[in-house]
Parts: structure tokens; sequence; C-alpha cells
């Protein structure tokens, strides 16, 4: 599987995620420069984390006007995995490949920590190594990562089955205490209807290594992995 | 050359002396320009030719086999760790302008020490913060204007740090009232780089383009380097246009810039334009590459098209470089800049006149041999007030404290309680390498490339070096090492943050000279080298100078991955041991400090002989796999440091208890578990080792007590001379977490 890690200026994830995908065999990883236009030969876009062009105006705001983001849709068009962590997820909310938006935390301040999500729907390219119902734990990092959507986006997002992560506690259930930044619905991650575009405010990429607390992420990699895989079958 | 009237009034308001002033005269053969005076004036501050201190500076031991570069040679000191890998650190201060803006203050903090790394040719790896603030709890004016300093720059570091992408792993935060209008803010970068990589800040080559690059220049931060080298006053409000306005975002891409330009073989020289902008940066490089630099102020990019000569040499804009280019060279350093999006410049070039020559189109407005400016600074040797030891404490007129509730004071004391509030505010854990994030003894860091673990801590314990500075200092890079060691790490280096009052004051001077000596004394017991830092003079406020406060951050490293230890107990079942003497010195500790509100006595005296066997004896443990956890006993004393064991490293673990016995002590209650001797590890090891361990440590004579058990029921209890005093440890817990959260709440 061939990954493109996109790198904005201000991006500063982009090595994590390329650490991260180098553990998995039979991944090459490539940084893809944002003034590029094309992202010919590569299966998979990741959007990592960070604050491209310093998160001024809004998130996400400046960086879905970078050349490189042509690419991204027409990626999307031929039904490519494209993934957006944090700064990515917010990218793709501004540049429209997910509805909703990404607002301050309930509380305005940044939390780093590591958090629960419940996986709600495995039926999915992201999600298919996990169960329904399954608690991952991985660590967000982010000031805005409070999702936020009109009512009908909600209400459609569930009909579709397009919410793929909710914060909750280590039982599972959805808090108010185990959110951590006022996400509506607890919504940790969304995909899009066609289940091939990805946004999720955790950090898969920083939970792939025991040494460094944990290795829930690599269940989100190894289900694009083995998505690929499949899907060439 | 433009001429200006030189009056009494205005060289004093550049902060000159008439003595220093009579300097200039000699130097230059003739009146400055009101420019030339603006340059000495900020080159021959405190805060850049450390002018006051330098002579004590000297008696730091800056030598070993390790160090690379050297303190004071460039700047960041750098230290080998092997297999082509070295290490470039210092620590720097922000106190001033945190005092008066604290959000931009400690950004921009982040922002200076970040590029004092890089331009070493260094990729930015970790930060540590040692902060101090005045006293936050209650609903005072003060307390209220304290808690908005911490929270401001706890969200300036969090902006700063998280957005650039390097995490704040550790660091250390501490509340007295002394600290009351003067807050400090020291930050610490480490930076990872291969031998090959470092560069150097000289102007080499005759000929070679001079070029800037980075965030125009604007009237921020003008003269800061003058500001941070005076007292705070209700008048220093006014002078909130020295402050600097950061933009991270600006340095990220300097950064990557700046590394790729490095990487490309086509720089002779780097400097970053910190305190004292583009002035320092030019004469620095001329004077170390014993070389001339010629620049023209036309070709500076600007901010504003109106800005004078005067302002654009002494503005403090940050993200800026002045980057000296192999001639020919221009080209491929061009597209770098372009690239990364950068403003840049070529403004100058180097010469071989040994002068620092400002030109403004064809008017020539600086013309200053560089060496004089950068080296010949005026040096003092200040009056040292003599000092007297504190009087011990006499027991007999203490009262003895309600031990149970005791304990719950201590530890929902701020300086002791979680500081989790603060460091869930950085992103610790950017750049995947933090292996213990925040909270333990110190943060462990992995250096992936080459497959090496880092560890680092900053301490500092100012009651003590305001009762004895010289103990005081030797006591801070005692727990600094202790804390390495209980990580598993061997210190190989050291920067300090010298922070004190007016050096004019006879008392504050001595204990400027005491603290130097004190670290100095550490560093030789334990051989390791200062690698450089950073001196804060005038830390006073309307009320009173603060307690002297020599902050040292020692790094460490791990040989072995399976050698990293934190300081929670780890399973139920494994036995706890001290490592050290029970101690009996109440002198300058929290518990005074909690239950009687004084600062008083003399405190823990330090034997640098005894801190070298214990910490070799518990790496020596912790090598054999006989170390399930290690805690450093410090503030508070025994029941602090096992306390802390017993609670959970993440929300989710389970909270522990211990069942302990100190056995027939022969000591008061309070002094028993709250004394601060110095020299003490809490250890925890499998039960089944339990005895193989006792039997190494009594073979070895060093002094150790066998104390009991870690319980899976979440209680502590702790037996002395037959008393026995329990707690649960979910209130123990619950008591420290929530105590700087709900003061922060607070108004």
């Amino acid at each position: 599987m061939r990954v493109a890690v996109l790198q904005f200026p201000g991006s500063n994830c982009d090595n994590d995620c390329l650490v991260a995908l180098r553990s998995f065999p039979d991944v090459t990883a490539e940084l893809v420069w944002h003034q590029e236009t094309s992202a010919e030969g590569f299966d998979v876009i990741i959007l990592p984390g960070g604050f491209s062009y310093g998160d001024y105006l809004r998130c996400g705001a400046i960086a879905r006007f970078s050349p490189i983001m042509k690419a991204v849709q027409q990626a999307a068009d031929q039904g490519k995995l494209i993934l957006g962590i944090c700064n990515g997820f917010q990218i793709l909310c501004e540049a429209g490949f997910l509805p909703g938006t990404l607002i301050r935390n309930r509380k305005l301040l940044f939390r780093c920590e590591s958090v629960i999500l419940r996986v709600e729907e495995n039926a999915t390219p992201f999600t298919n190594k996990c169960t329904p119902g399954q608690l991952l734990r991985l660590p967000i990092a982010h000031g805005e990562g409070c999702y936020t959507a009109d009512e009908k986006t909600l209400k459609e997002l569930e009909e579709h089955h397009q919410i793929l992560f909710r914060y909750c506690d280590d039982q599972g259930e959805l808090t108010t205490a185990a959110n951590p930044n006022g996400s509506m619905e607890n919504i940790a991650g969304i995909c899009n209807r066609q289940r091939n575009i990805i946004g999720l405010m955790p950090h898969p990429e920083r939970a792939c290594e025991a040494l460094l607390g944990g290795i829930d992420g690599r269940f989100i990699f190894q289900s694009m992995l083995d998505w690929k895989v499949k899907s060439e079958e | 050359m433009p001429s200006s009237t030189i009056t009494p009034d205005l060289i004093a308001e550049h902060g000159l002396t008439p003595d220093e002033y009579q300097k200039i005269l000699s130097i230059l053969g003739r009146e400055p320009s009101l420019e030339e005076l603006g340059v000495f004036s900020v080159m021959w501050s405190e805060h850049c030719s450390y002018k006051n201190s330098r002579p004590e500076l000297r008696k730091f031991p800056t030598t070993g086999e390790k160090v690379l570069v050297k303190a004071g040679e460039e700047n960041a000191g750098v230290i080998d760790v092997g297999d082509g890998w070295a290490v470039c650190f210092k620590i720097e201060s922000h106190n001033h302008p945190s005092a008066i803006e604290p959000f931009q203050g400690a950004a921009t903090g982040v922002g200076g020490i970040i590029r004092d790394i890089f331009t070493m040719g260094a990729r930015p790896a970790f930060l540590l913060d040692s902060l101090r603030f005045g006293t936050i709890e209650g609903d005072s004016v003060q307390a209220r204007t304290n808690r908005r300093l911490l929270a401001g720059v706890t969200a300036g570091i969090s902006h700063y740090g998280n957005c650039i992408g390097v995490p704040t792993i550790g660091g250390e935060i501490y509340f007295d009232a002394s600290y009351n209008g003067n807050p400090l803010v020291n930050v610490f970068c480490l930076g990872t780089l291969r031998h090959e990589q470092i560069a150097r800040g000289a102007a080499k080559g005759v000929g070679n383009p001079v070029f800037y690059v980075g965030a125009e220049t604007g009237r921020d931060g003008l003269a800061g380097a003058a500001f941070a080298s005076r007292e705070l006053t209700e008048e220093s409000k006014a002078d909130r246009p020295a402050v600097q306005v950061g933009d991270p975002f600006r340095e990220k891409l300097l950064l990557e810039a700046c590394l790729e330009l490095l990487a490309s073989g086509c720089v002779a020289g780097i400097q970053d334009m910190g305190a004292a902008g583009l002035t320092c940066s030019t004469c620095e490089t001329a004077s170390r590459g014993g070389t001339g630099v010629e620049i023209d102020l036309d070709l500076v990019p600007k901010r504003a098209a109106d800005l004078t000569p005067y302002e654009i040499l002494l503005s403090e804009s940050q993200e800026r470089m002045l980057v000296i280019v192999n001639e020919g060279q221009e080209a491929p350093v061009k597209k770098i800049f372009e690239k990364w999006e950068l403003p840049y410049a070529l403004i100058g070039r180097v010469t071989d006149d040994g002068m620092m020559r400002v030109r403004k189109g064809k008017d020539v407005v600086v013309e200053i041999p560089a060496r004089a400016l950068a080296d010949d600074a005026p040096l003092y040797s200040r009056e040292a007030a003599p000092w007297t030891a504190p009087a011990p404490l006499d027991l007999t007129s203490l009262p003895c404290a309600d031990v149970q509730s005791t304990l719950l004071l201590l530890l929902a004391h701020p300086s002791i309680a979680s500081k989790h509030w603060v460091w869930r505010q950085y992103d610790y854990m950017v750049q995947n390498s933090t292996v213990v994030p925040p909270g333990s003894d110190a943060a462990v860091f992995y250096l992936r490339e080459a497959d090496k673990f880092l560890a680092a801590t900053s301490d500092c314990n100012a009651i003590y070096c305001s009762l004895d500075p010289k103990e005081g200092a030797k006591a801070a890079v005692a727990e600094a090492a202790r804390n390495l060691a209980c990580s598993g790490a061997t210190s190989i280096g050291l920067t300090d943050n010298l922070n004190f009052g007016n050096p004019h004051k006879p008392e504050s001077f001595y204990q400027l000279r005491a603290a130097v000596e004190g670290i100095s004394e550490g560093c030789l017991a334990f051989d390791i080298p200062v690698t450089g830092g950073n001196v804060s003079l005038y830390n006073e406020s309307q009320h009173s100078s603060i307690d002297p406060t020599p902050t040292v951050a020692v790094v460490g490293l791990i040989d072995d991955r399976a050698h990293i230890t934190t300081s929670y107990f780890k399973e139920a079942g494994d036995v706890i041991f001290l490592l050290g003497n029970l101690g009996d010195e109440l002198g300058g500790s929290h518990y005074l400090l909690v239950s009687q509100g004084r600062k008083e006595g003399l405190p823990p005296r330090i034997d640098f002989e005894h801190e070298k066997k214990i910490n070799n004896q518990l790496l020596t443990l912790i090598r054999a796999d006989l170390v399930r956890s290690a805690h450093d006993c410090s503030e508070g004393g025994l029941a602090v440091t096992i306390s802390e064991s017993c609670f959970k490293k993440s929300k989710d673990a389970p909270l522990l208890g211990a069942s302990i016995s100190l056995g027939k002590t022969g000591l008061r209650p309070d002094v028993a578990l709250f004394n601060e001797s110095s020299g003490r590890i809490i250890f925890s090891t499998p039960a089944a080792k339990a005895d193989h361990v006792e039997k190494i440590l009594s073979d070895s004579g060093n002094p150790f007590h066998r104390l009991g058990v870690v319980t899976e029921a979440p209680e502590l209890s702790i037996e002395a001379d037959g008393v026995k005093y329990e707690w649960n440890t979910r209130t123990l817990h619950h008591t420290w977490s929530t105590a700087l959260p709900h003061m922060m709440q607070v108004g």
C-alpha cells in the first residue's frame, strides 16, 4: 500500500504519521508537499495534524486552497481512501469533504491526553478490524475539536451510519465527563457517505507503539491495509 | 555621519553609566551617534553582556570529554551521546516580559530558546518549563493577578510549543509570595543532531553575502534586552511595547528552512536575532568570525516604511535569522527561502576590517569595532554582603501539627499538588517520542534515529536558596541528579538559569555568587559539565526581591529501554524500600510552610558523596531488573513521596495503597513523616526479589530501610514508633489532583 502524507506549511504530525505507517509491513509512505498538484500512484492520502498555515483565520481554512487539494478531490472521486487526523479533519470539513465543523473546545483550553473511543461502525475501510462497540484508547491534542453540526446534518450522519467514533468512559458510556471538548453527540470521528473519507480528532499515529503507551491506533491503519488487500482480490 | 546631541539624560535613559559612556568615547574616539548609543546600550545590558555575572560564571566547570561545544562558545552547548549523535540544550528566562504580558512573554520565551537550538543545526526535540508564580489561593487582588499570570503563561507556552510541534514534556512549578508581581518563566529546549551538523554563529569568509530571513522587522520588542535588565515597577506597564509578539507558524517555517539550509552545505555562519535583534546578531557573528560585517538598513524587510535606523537596529521582532552564505551559493539558498515562503533579503557582506558597519543607503549610521562591542563590555565585580547562617530550628518551640490532616494540606499545596491542569494544555506527545510524559521524576524522550533514550528534569527549591543560597543550589543539582537516577538515567550535562534580584544589592549579589559555587560543587561531584545557561537579574517588584532561584536543568542518558523507570508503584505485593536515611531536617520544609506559614531554619545539608552512592546504588539495582518504581523524596518528605507513588499513572489505572512501618525512629511524628533531608529514594521491587535486594543493600553499606508493601486496597498506613496513621488513597489523590484546578476556577 502506498500512502501519501500531505505536508502543509505548519503540519507537525507529518513525520509521526510516516514513522507509524512504516511500522507496518508492505506499506510505503512518503511526504507530499502542498504545492504538488498530483497524488497519482498513491492508494491512500493522509492529511496529518498540526497547524497548517498557523491555523490563521480558522483551522484548515487556508489549507483547503492549497494546490494539493485538487489531487485530494481527484482521489476522493476515484474512491481512494482519505484520512484526516486532527488538523487534517478540520481541513476536510473546511473543504467540504466532510459535513459539520470543529470549533473551540468547550472549556476553551487546549487538551492533550488519552481518551477512550467507542467504535460505532465497523463496516468501513477504517474500522473493519474492530468489533462494534470496541473501545479504543487514543491520544488527543487539540484546542478546536468540538464537533458541531446542525440538526439535519446530525440526523443524516446517524441515518447513514457515518459516525465512526464517539468519546466514552471506560465502560463505553457516552458521558459528558468523557467528552473532552464538548463535541455534539460525543462525536470523535465521521466518514462521508461513500465511506472512503474519514476525519477524526484523536491521533491513531500516536498509538502504534507499546513503548509510547498504546497500540490501539494500529486497528485503524490495519483496517485500511486489509481493506486495500481485499478490494484488490 | 549624522550627528546628534548626546546629553547626560539621554545616556541615563539608555541605562548607561557615565563611566560606561567614557568607555564608549574611548572605543570610538568620538561622540557616538544616537544609533550607536542604542547599540551600546543593548549590547552592554546585563541580558546581553552578563557584565555583572560573568566573573562569577567563569567558576562553572564547563569541560568534559563528551563536550563538543562549550558553554559560552556559541548559542548553546553540545554534548556527545554516542554513535555520532549529539544533544544541544539550553535554558533561558523570559521573566520580565511575562510579568507584563504573560501570554506573549511566555510564548516568545519558547520561540527564543527554540531558535537558539536550531541555530546550532539541531532539530528541536523537546521543551521543559520551570515556572514560578506568587501565591494563587484566595480572593485577594494579588492572588487573582497571580492566577491570571499562571493562566496566561500556560496558554502562551501551549500556543507556541503546540503550534511549532515541539513537545513540552516536563518542568516544574512552585508558588511563593516572593514571586508576587515577578513570575519566573524559564524555558529549556533540547535538540538533537549529528556531530557533523554542528553549525556556527560566525561570520566567516570575507566577501560572503549576509542574508536576512524571516519575519519583517517592526517596532515590537524595542530594546527588550535593556528592559529585561531593569527592576519591574508600576511604570513597567508602559514598557509593554518592549514585549515581543510571537508567530509560531513563521518560526516553524523558519526552523524547517534553516535545517534544510544547513543540510545544503551553503551556509558559512548562522545566528538568530534574539535579544538586541539585528544589532547583536551582526556584531556577534563578526566578533566570533574575527571579521567585520557591513549591512544596509534600507534592504531590511520592514513592516512599516517609516522605521528609523534606531528602531530597526533595536527591534526585537521575533522569528528572524541572519545567514552568512558561501559566496556563489546564493541561488540554492534563495530557493529554500522561497519554498518556505519566507521574506528574505541580501542585506550586506562580511568584511575584513573588524567593524560592525551599518548604513542607511549611503549614510553610515553605526561604525563600531565588533569585537569591542561584543567582548569588551564592562565587567563588574559587585559587592557581596557577608552572609550569616539562619538559626537552626528550635523544635521545642515548634508545636507538632496534626499529622493526619497535614498530609492533606501538603498534597493540596499548589507547589506539591498535581500540575495536570497545566500540562494537559501542552502537546507533550507530538513527535511520537515521549516515553515518560510529565508527572514522573524526569521526562523520558526516545531519540528514534539513534535508538537512544534521553531523560531530563529541571529543579530548584528556592526556599532552601533563600535560607542558604549555596546549600540550596547544591540541593538543586542533587535533586536533579537523583530525579534522573530514579528514571534510570546517568546525568550527562547541566544548564542553569540564575534568577536573582538586583545585583547592586549586596545580599542579592552574594546569593548569585553562592549559588554559582553551589552548582559548581555539585557538577564537580557528579562529573557533569555546565553547558551554558542564562542569567536573569533585577527580578524585583514593588514588594521585594524574589527568593534566589538558581534553576538547573539536567539531561541524562538511559542505556537500555528496559531501564526506563517511573515513580508509580506498579503492583500490589511489591516491597517498598527507602534508600538513604530516615532523615530529620525540617528547616525550610514545606511542612513548616504549610502548617506554620514559616520559611525558617537551615535547609537540608547536602553530602554529595552520599548522593552519588545512593544514585549509583539505585542505578545498579535498576540495571539488574530489580526495581519496579523509584521516586525521589523531596518537598513534603516521606509521606508525600509515598502518597505520590500510590497515585496512578493514567486516569484509568487503579489506585494502589501502601502499608509502611518506619519502626523505632526516636523522632517526633512530624519530623519522621515530613522532613526533607536530601539523598533519599523510595523504590519498589517485586516481592520475590525483595530479600535479594535487601541482601545487596546490606552488603553495600548504604543506609536503607525496608519499609513495607504496596497494597491493592487503596489505603496508606504509616506506622512510626508504635503509632499508626491511616489515609484512604482515594482521598489523598482527590485532594492532590483537584487542588490546582479548583484554585484556577475561582475568580
